[in-house]
């Protein structure tokens, strides 16, 4: 083997196989020969698509957290409840550890989730690395598989069901901004992050 | 050399946090995760560098002892009450699937039935067999074990669905005396066991799966 540069190349988180980098086409994937895991894939997003989804996501975000989710109805009464209202009541029932693991996984890691994705394309945008870019990387990174907005959507559909049961189900905007995040984050999980270390690179700040 | 040499084979080392490739100094001789020597830093991100995970058998072990033994409760005690006037109503993880079947809609039923109960056995059984297998330096079928991982990786977070049905319907279901939903211990224990589940396969290293002997290439 010749002494290529380490950029150059590229190892198999999933079994270390060293490969050299090709550059890739639209729509093709790199895939390793010795375990089958994805290496790398074409991303057909530039920096301004990724940081148009981004805004749109917030928008949705904001709708999906202010607007009641769901109303119920039984014999006159109507009852209605927000993310929030959520959050609450499991507080309020004693399930504190419940309270605080929906506040974080549909709340506060999206949010931060987008608000640094945010920060660092709109910098990237210019070519130059936002402040903070490293750390906010990492911390992106690290927080990846703890965002369950779209766990929560096909979890509203169940309660919904159960519900139907008993109650008159009437569905509100907030379950319908929640099904536009979904696809958005859908789209978002074909984006590999890490390109963001290459697309600016170091000394751009 | 084989066809497909191995970062370990080169003496480079790719970020877990970054991805950059970087050359192991001859000077650090050691960085394969038993934490002797473990001091050399990414130039890009500033992540200490392991060759493997640290630690990571042991680490998986304890987290997916811990999820098992907490997922115990998590079925056995009630995860939701449901009052009326006239009757009380404890659900487990189980008798809601069943109620689902029956009063709902059985598709759901199914994927309740896949997140809650089969999502985290296929974990145990799966990171189990993982680190069991593993651990051997078996080289038994290691392409459909490297994708078993990435399968218990890809899926491991719906498990959550239940914990979240739960606190939707506690949140929407309150009409004082006619009928009111409470959450009950159970799903305290489940939400926990799905968090620990999570954390047992990222701290697998899915490496290792291709480290015992070399049988073929």
């Amino acid at each position: 083997m010749g002494m290529s540069s380490p950029e150059a190349l590229l190892i198999c988180e999933h079994c270390d196989t060293v490969y050299r980098r090709r550059t890739l086409a639209r729509g093709d994937v790199a895939r390793c020969a010795r375990c089958e895991a994805e290496l790398e894939r074409h991303h057909a997003l530039s920096v301004n698509a990724m940081l148009a989804l981004i805004l749109t996501a917030m928008i949705v975000f904001v709708q999906a957290n202010m607007w009641p989710i769901v109303t119920l109805g039984l014999s006159g009464q109507q009852s209605s409840t927000t993310l929030w209202g959520m959050i609450l009541a499991m507080w309020r029932e004693q399930a504190q550890v419940v309270s605080v693991l929906v506040a974080a996984t549909l709340f506060f890691f999206p949010l931060l989730k987008m608000l640094m994705l945010g920060w660092l394309l709109w910098f990237a945008r210019a070519g130059r690395r936002a402040p903070g870019f490293v750390r906010l990387m990492v911390i992106l990174h690290y927080l990846g598989p703890w965002t369950m907005s779209e766990v929560f959507v096909l979890g509203a559909l169940v309660a919904i069901v159960k519900a139907h049961t008993y109650f008159d189900v009437m569905p509100d905007p907030g379950i319908y901004a929640y099904a536009a995040l979904t696809l958005l984050i859908t789209i978002f999980a074909g984006v590999d992050l890490r390109q963001l270390w290459d697309d600016v690179p170091e000394g751009t700040a | 050399m084989s066809a497909l040499p191995r970062a370990s084979e080169l003496g480079l080392i790719a970020c877990t946090v970054c991805g950059l490739v970087c050359r192991n100094v001859p000077g650090d001789a050691r960085l394969d995760g038993d934490g002797v020597g473990d001091d050399m830093a990414c130039p890009r991100c500033g992540t200490t560098l392991h060759r493997r995970k640290p630690d990571s058998y042991v680490r998986t072990w304890a987290l997916l002892i811990a999820a098992f033994i907490l997922y115990i409760p998590a079925n056995v005690l009630p995860i939701m009450r449901t009052a009326s006037l006239n009757d009380v109503d404890d659900n487990t993880i189980i008798s809601g699937v069943v109620e689902l079947w029956r009063a709902g809609s059985p598709n759901l039923a199914i994927i309740v039935f896949t997140a809650s109960i089969v999502v985290p056995m296929l974990k145990f059984l799966a990171l189990g067999t993982l680190l069991v297998s593993s651990q051997r330096g078996s080289g038994w079928a290691r392409v459909q074990r490297a994708k078993l991982y990435r399968l218990v990786e890809l899926i491991g977070y719906w498990s959550m669905l239940d914990v979240f049905v739960v606190a939707l319907l506690t949140a929407l279901v309150r009409f004082s005396v006619l009928s009111l939903v409470e959450p009950l211990p159970g799903v305290i224990f489940f939400g926990l066991t799905v968090v620990l589940t999570m954390l047992a396969s990222m701290s697998f290293d899915p490496r290792l799966i291709w480290d015992g002997k070399d049988t073929d290439d």
